[in-house]
Order: C-alpha cells, then sequence, then structure tokens
C-alpha cells in the first residue's frame, strides 16, 4: 500500500498535476467527482477525505452525514482529456464511515463483499460488457445524426471523430477495447470491453460512459445510455460474458461435454435463470429498461438459455477449438443504465448459488421458443422476465439472494427508491394514451 | 555504474525475499551451495551476498565461511537469522557484514541492503532504465516513450518496470504474477494477461509489440533479434 501511495504522490509531483479528482458512485450508478488539490491528496490517501454523505442518493441518513472517501490508490490515473496547463488524475474511493468503517450503502464496496464471497470458495470473477448506446443532436430530443446504416456514415466526420476520440480516451484510460461498429439502431454504436475481474470492469464501465459522453458533449452531440430512446428501434443492451476462474483454469470449461461446459458452468447458468426474476430490477432499473425488453428487438424476454438463439436470456457461445481459457456465458438483459457494480453483485450471487446448491440445467431452449402459446411455455417451466419495473420491484422485494447480495441498507433503499420512480411512472398520461383514446373514448 | 548481481542462498529462495529484490531492482541469482556459487559467478564477480539462515542455519553459516575464506573475499554479505537464532551469531562476527532480522520487513530489507552497498562502494540502484525510445526513471517512477510521458497505473509501472528490466527474457505469467504482484496475490494468471493488455494499449500501436505473447509460454519484452 505505501509504495502505492508514494507512487501516486511522485507522480502528482513530477508531473505537474494541479487536481485530482475523487471518484465514487451513487446508489443508482451516477458517477460523484471531487476535486481535490495536490496539497490534500496526501492526507486523503493516508486518512480519507471528509464529506457530506446525505447529499448522495442512497447513502446516510442526515444524522450521520460525515462520510470518508478512501483513495485507492491502486486506480490512480492521469486523465487523458485534462486542459494542457493543468493536468488533471482522478482516483477512484471507497465509501467509509467517518469511524473508518466501510459503508454498507458504497455500490464498489457491495461488490467487493461479493467477489469476497466468490474468493472464499477459490473463484475469480472476469466480466466483459457490450456497451451500446446512441447519439443524439441534443438532450431534449432523440434526434440521430444520421438515419442510415453502418457503412453510410463512417466517412461522415462527426461519427469518425467521435468514434476515434472515444477509443484513443479509452486505451489511454488502459480500458481495451475489442471492437466497434455501428449497432441496429440509427446513430447507435456498440463498444466491447475486453474482459478483465468484476471490480475493475465496474470502475471501467463507470470511466467509460464518462468518456463516451465527455467525447461526445465536446464535438457538440449528445450520447446517452438510455436503454430505449426511440420507440419502433433496437434498444441499448450491455450483453455481458461472465466466466469464473479457480486461478489459471477456466472453471466454466470441460472438454468432455458436448456444450463444452463444466458442472460449475452449468449450475452457474442454472442459478442465473433461477434467479433471474428476481435481479431483473437490478439489470434493468429504469421504468424505461422495459421498453427495450421485447423480442421484436432481440432483447430477452423468457427465461432460457441456449447456444444460437440471440433472444435466449443466457446465450453459451460457441468457443475458438482449443481456446479453453474462452469458455464463457453471455448474459443478455442488462442494460447500460444499470449501476454496475450493484448488477455484476447480484449477477454473481445468482450463479454462485446455482453453483453452491448444485442446480440442475434445464435443457437447452429450441428456436421456435417464440412461436410457442403461453400455455405451452408454462407447460415447459419457462417463465417470462418482468414486464415492468413494477412487476421487477415486486419479485425482487421477496428475495432472499438479492437482500443478502445488496445488504439491508441497499436493498431497501433501492426498493424504496424504485417503488417511487414506479408510482410517479404510473400517474402520467403518454401521446400514446392522447393518440388513441382521447377522439375515440 | 556496477550492477552486479547479488548471491541469494538457499535455492530457491523465500518469495518475498525474492519478490522484495526484484521490485527494488536488484539483479540476483540463487545459489545451492558454494561449488554452485563459483561455477555461476559473474565474470564482473557477485556484487553481494543475502544469506539466509532460517531453516538451515548450518548450511547458511558455512555458506558464509565458503564466501569468505574463497581468493577475492565476497563482500558485503547481509545475513537473514530468526530471533532464535540471534544467539548462534556469537563468535561468528567475522561470517557477515550485516544482518537483519526474519520475518523480515520488505522495506527495511531494501534500506539495509543499500545502506551496505553504499557502504561498501558497491552502490548499484540503476535509476534510469532505458530500452529504445522508452525511458524509465525508477527514482521518480516515470516512464516515457520517445519523451512523450506514458501515464500508468501503479501496477502497470511495476510490470512494465520488471519487464524492461529483464529485456528478452521469457517470463511465465506465474512468474510474472510471483514477481510483480507477489505470491499472495488473488485472482490467477489472467491478471497478467489484463494487465499486458493495458499496457499495450498505453504504449500505443506502434510500441505495442515491446510486450510479444510467446505462444503457451508467457510473454518477453524487447523487440526480437530478427527485425535488427
Amino acid at each position: 500500500m505505501q509504495a502505492q501511495s508514494d507512487y501516486v504522490l511522485r507522480t502528482v509531483e513530477e508531473r505537474g498535476v494541479r487536481f485530482v479528482r475523487l471518484w465514487f458512485t451513487d446508489v443508482l450508478g451516477f458517477l460523484k467527482s471531487f476535486e481535490v488539490t495536490p496539497a490534500e491528496i496526501e492526507v486523503a490517501l493516508e486518512e480519507g477525505m471528509t464529506f457530506d454523505g446525505s447529499a448522495i442518493e442512497g447513502y446516510s441518513r442526515v444524522q450521520e452525514s460525515d462520510m470518508l472517501l478512501m483513495p485507492d490508490a491502486s486506480t490512480f490515473e492521469i486523465v487523458p482529456w485534462h486542459d494542457e496547463d493543468a493536468p488533471t488524475a482522478r482516483i477512484f474511493c471507497d465509501v467509509h464511515h467517518i469511524t473508518t468503517e466501510p459503508f454498507d450503502g458504497d455500490p464498489r464496496f457491495v461488490l467487493k463483499r461479493n467477489l469476497e464471497r466468490a474468493r472464499e470458495r477459490g473463484f475469480t470473477f472476469y466480466a466483459g460488457p457490450e456497451m451500446e448506446f446512441f447519439y443524439f443532436q441534443n438532450a431534449h430530443e432523440p434526434e440521430p445524426l444520421d438515419q442510415a446504416g453502418f457503412f453510410d456514415l463512417t466517412h461522415g466526420d462527426s461519427v469518425s471523430n467521435l468514434r476515434k476520440n472515444t477509443i484513443l480516451n479509452l486505451e489511454a484510460m488502459g480500458i481495451p477495447v475489442e471492437y466497434s461498429h455501428h449497432e441496429l439502431g440509427p446513430s447507435q454504436h456498440e463498444i466491447d470491453l475486453r474482459y478483465t475481474d468484476a471490480l475493475t470492469m465496474a470502475d471501467n464501465v463507470m470511466t467509460f460512459r464518462h468518456i463516451v459522453r465527455k467525447v461526445a458533449h465536446d464535438l457538440g452531440v449528445h450520447a446517452t445510455f438510455m436503454p430505449k430512446p426511440l420507440g419502433g428501434e433496437f434498444g441499448s443492451g450491455m450483453h455481458t460474458h461472465l466466466s469464473l476462474f479457480e486461478g489459471d483454469v477456466n472453471a466454466f470449461h470441460d472438454p468432455g461435454d458436448e456444450y463444452g461446459l463444466s458442472k460449475v458452468g452449468k449450475h452457474f447458468i442454472a442459478g442465473l435463470l433461477m434467479h433471474a426474476r428476481e435481479i431483473t430490477a437490478v439489470t434493468n432499473q429504469w421504468v424505461n429498461s422495459y421498453k427495450r425488453l421485447s423480442h421484436r428487438y432481440e432483447a430477452p424476454v423468457y427465461v432460457c438459455w441456449a447456444r444460437n438463439n440471440r433472444s435466449a436470456l443466457v446465450r453459451v457461445p460457441l468457443h475458438k477449438k482449443g481456446k479453453k481459457s474462452s469458455t464463457r456465458i453471455e448474459f443478455r438483459s442488462p442494460d447500460p443504465a444499470c449501476n454496475p457494480y450493484l448488477a455484476f453483485s447480484v449477477i454473481l450471487a445468482a450463479g454462485l448459488k446455482g453453483v453452491e446448491e448444485g442446480y440442475d440445467l434445464a435443457p437447452e431452449a429450441t428456436n421456435n421458443i417464440f412461436e410457442l402459446t403461453p400455455e405451452e411455455r408454462a407447460a415447459e417451466g419457462i417463465a417470462a422476465l418482468p414486464q415492468s419495473l413494477g412487476e421487477a420491484i415486486d419479485v425482487m422485494e421477496g428475495s432472499d439472494l438479492v437482500a443478502e447480495a445488496l445488504g439491508e441498507h441497499v436493498f431497501g433503499y433501492f426498493i424504496r427508491n424504485k417503488r417511487d420512480e414506479w408510482a410517479e411512472y404510473r400517474t402520467q398520461v403518454t401521446p400514446w394514451e392522447i393518440d388513441r383514446y382521447l377522439g375515440s373514448l | 555504474m556496477t550492477n552486479a548481481a547479488l548471491l541469494v542462498y538457499p535455492d530457491p529462495p523465500p518469495p518475498l525475499l525474492a519478490q522484495t529484490l526484484d521490485l527494488s531492482g536488484h539483479p540476483w541469482k540463487a545459489v545451492a551451495n558454494a561449488s554452485v556459487a563459483a561455477a555461476q559467478e559473474p565474470a564482473d564477480g557477485w556484487g553481494g551476498a543475502l544469506i539466509v539462515a532460517d531453516d538451515d542455519p548450518e548450511g547458511a553459516f558455512s555458506m558464509c565461511r565458503s564466501l569468505r575464506k574463497r581468493d577475492g573475499v565476497l563482500a558485503p554479505v547481509l545475513l537473514l537469522v530468526t530471533g532464535a537464532q540471534l544467539g548462534e551469531l556469537e563468535l561468528r562476527e567475522d561470517l557477515f557484514d550485516e544482518f537483519c532480522l526474519s520475518p523480515f520487513h520488505p522495506k527495511e530489507l531494501e534500506a539495509r541492503l543499500r545502506h551496505l552497498l553504499w557502504r561498501t562502494g558497491r552502490g548499484t540502484h540503476p535509476e534510469i532504465v532505458e530500452y529504445g525510445d522508452l525511458v524509465l526513471n525508477l527514482e521518480t517512477y516515470q516512464a516515457a516513450l520517445s519523451g512523450r510521458p506514458l501515464d500508468l497505473t501503479f501496477m502497470e509501472y511495476e510490470l512494465l518496470k520488471f519487464l524492461a528490466t529483464h529485456p528478452q527474457k521469457v517470463f511465465t505469467r506465474e512468474q510474472l504474477l510471483s514477481r510483480v504482484w507477489g505470491y499472495e496475490y488473488y485472482g490467477g494468471a489472467r491478471t497478467v494477461d489484463v494487465h499486458v493488455r493495458r499496457l499495450r494499449a498505453k504504449l500505443g500501436e506502434e510500441h505495442a509489440n515491446l510486450i510479444q505473447t510467446v505462444r503457451s509460454v508467457g510473454y518477453r519484452f524487447g523487440q526480437t533479434r530478427t527485425l535488427h
């Protein structure tokens, strides 16, 4: 730890860093930033920085509002987008009580706690999300930059600059990118992040969203991770590739199995499926999230798994021959507006539960699952994901698994906050209703 | 600046000792006995010796004795002993130049070693490591490529430093994990792949091949000779 702090202090001095931004995340997944000067950073590293936690969504009650930000020196990086004359660095922080105990409401702590549970069983949890998002002319109207498909617009200056600057900034922050291409909707893009351990990846998702928005803003447009900004078009997902390693061994891989999946892999999938409905409120946390979850737009609706069916909730991608380390599963319901710390926490908890209890994996879904009648699906025991935030919260409220994974503080806050959001939405009268009903009823 | 390898006994040395030496940038070689020490001696002689007495005090003292007796006395000798062994140092004062209690604190060992080497005129700590366009300043923790500073995290810097101070040598993921991260680090060798990928991204396309993947083995730092 000492060497890491020395590294931070020395780099701040050598590079003439003028501001250090302390980053942390609220319960709903919004990035918060607290700026300190080089003079304060040494104390911050040693003792933490006091801040008023009552101002943060889902943090403390007013009577215990003084909290500590404890910088995680291993995450210190100089940001590539600072002004020439004012080098700026950022560092992710853990949130502690003023008594220096870790704070239950800190999403980063929630994820660390869940990773520790996996570690006790000998597992390291890796995640690799595919981030989808839209560019619009501004933040008020979802007006696409183009109406064209991928190849038409790569020559356009604005879009290619957006893409180039975004990827350069990501790489400068040590976030390797697998590839990027224009997705199916107008002005929609996808950038895949190379897998890494789940804590670093959750930090990376926070950094990623910040960079994408910042680059767009600097070029005068708006980037959004809203799950379904355009009716009648594809939404934005965050399909996440998952694997467990035991040391160097991919715990999901078994060369002798017809799917290449080990027992651990199958139990993990079974756990995800068994608890999928309970964790959906966390992986899809907004009213708008549920407008994406429609099979007409290749988003998962039914709780099932398959190798090639892109509408299944869990997909087992074919891995390259001989590349056993690449055996993984793809969980397709999360959207990019989730809180990645909490989403990875509940995903891991569900999968691990399957491993611990040895859940049996149901057979692979057949391709015609959408053509079945509801009765036929029920007969096959295929459940549907919650269809609204209200339903998702009801299911989550009864889940011991989610309560344990999130901890009572976050669990309670999340349900209260989301019930309020749902109640407010339910009193809205939408343009669709006016169009359809005002004249005829 | 002399930078001769330190002799380390026994072979293999305790993992924490190996890691401490690597992180402090001292080149070293472990030897199992006096004849190996003679056979493996670098052309410009050993830079000093670190003898660990913890598990086998008899072997350690006899190693010290042989280093003192040979032509061209090997100095300085730093001896690592446990608290229970302190009594055994009596009447053996001639066998070593300095000792350090084991289990040791890495910072203390590093400081004693640095001081000892300085006192005996063998200050060996390299401050600048250069490889092609890459320059690492070990004093200030800064790395630069063609004069452009690299913005690295601490572990990225440590990995790059380790690789750049051992050019052309092939390391397995396990070796890198144990030398750079330490044995207790949990996360498996995938951690190494992830960090190599991050480093390559930061080195940029032109220099990404400074860190080469050696298929089914691990990684090697430096240009392949055929490129020159």
